[in-house]
């Protein structure tokens, strides 16, 4: 009885941190550069944990806890399928730059991150634990999984890029004076997955709809060819 | 009788979505393939739109931007994630961090730019 009252209040504690932190975002829409450090996947993780931290609770009791959202999640996903339709017109006549991004981005994205840490003295493990970082995280799970990465480790990296992708990408893009949200929503979608994504149809549900395509294409490529590449070199 | 009230459409919206992830869940769990079910579901549903409608079922648009209006509620616990991770050797944070952060600004950078200069004249933005 006591457990079931806990699990609800941890799963209200969510709302509650959402609540709280989406207020504050939105008081600072005249200044995006703040705004931007200031979005609820930053300071609403940071108010639940913490809560957490406060009264010694587990995360794995507030994941499980949580499990709804999880759920949730997924039917968001499913969601993904509508502004593609939508937009599909606008991505067909793009099909070839489309896709020389995809392959050129997913495939720089692992080997610009595996160069990085193996020059700052990485272990294989963390290589391997890193290479998925931006594919989204069930996908990198299972390829972590499968070539003997930390799946623990690998989670915390996929979600922490995905922040890092949302968060800046927008102030980089402006500063790269690329403006053109087919272009800003599809980069998102390849290195910053879901949370990127989030971040997309903030902007308009044209830029969501290319960022959806860039999350689902980046998935599905990493998910097949990677596994084979990581096994033969590690 | 279709579309009725709003409350009847957004339940006839959420029944098809969750339809649509129940049905990638399961194929993935009979096929072993290493794609979420969700995706799958998406695909598919994407794969069912294109088939039978050019234009998108009120009743499932209304439901399915709700959703994605609020995907950032449904990432909070995942992203809460993030400050539990695993205990990891000291020397492994620097590689780390600046693999996620260099590595994933760069990407973004080049892939950007890349895209800019692959775009059709004719299709760039008015």
């Amino acid at each position: 009885m006591k457990s079931w009252l806990l699990l609800a209040a941890l799963l209200a504690l969510t709302g509650i941190a959402f609540a709280i932190s989406f207020r504050l975002y939105q008081k600072f829409k005249a200044h995006p550069a703040i705004q931007a450090l200031l979005h609820p996947l930053v300071t609403g993780p940071l108010l639940v944990t913490g809560v957490l931290l406060l009264c010694g609770i587990d995360y794995s009791l507030y994941r499980q806890a949580n499990s709804p959202f999880f759920f949730l999640l997924g039917t968001a996903t499913v969601a993904l399928a509508i502004p593609l339709h939508q937009q599909f017109h606008h991505i067909r006549q793009l099909a070839s730059p489309l896709m020389a991004t995809l392959l050129f981005g997913a495939t720089f994205a692992v080997i610009s991150a595996l160069g990085i840490a193996w020059l700052l003295g990485a272990t294989p493990e963390t290589l391997v634990s890193l290479a998925p970082k931006s594919v989204t995280t069930p996908i990198a799970l299972g390829i972590a999984e499968k070539v003997g990465g930390a799946p623990g480790l690998t989670a915390g990296i996929v979600v922490f890029t995905g922040v890092i992708g949302a968060i800046l990408g927008p102030l980089l893009f402006s500063k790269l004076g690329v403006t053109d949200e087919r272009i800003i929503g599809f980069v998102t979608g390849i290195c910053a997955h879901g949370v990127g994504t989030t971040r997309a149809f903030e902007i308009s549900s044209r830029c969501g709809a290319f960022s959806s395509l860039g999350l689902g294409l980046t998935g599905a490529l990493t998910a097949l060819v990677l596994p084979w590449i990581l096994l033969w070199f590690f | 009788m279709a579309g009725s009230s709003p409350v009847v459409n957004k339940l006839r919206g959420v029944a098809a979505l969750v339809c649509f992830q129940g049905i990638g869940e399961a194929l993935v769990y009979f096929s072993g393939i290493p794609i979420p079910g969700p995706v799958i579901g998406m695909i598919l549903l994407f794969a069912a739109l294109q088939l039978t409608c050019t234009e998108t079922p009120e009743w499932l648009g209304q439901t399915g931007y709700f959703m994605i209006r609020w995907l950032s509620l449904m990432f909070l616990p995942a992203c809460t994630g993030l400050f539990f991770l695993p205990n990891i050797a000291a020397d492994q944070w620097l590689p780390i961090i600046a693999a996620m952060v260099v590595g994933t600004l760069l990407t973004m950078v080049v892939a950007a730019l890349l895209m800019k200069k692959l775009m059709p004249a004719r299709a760039q933005e008015p």
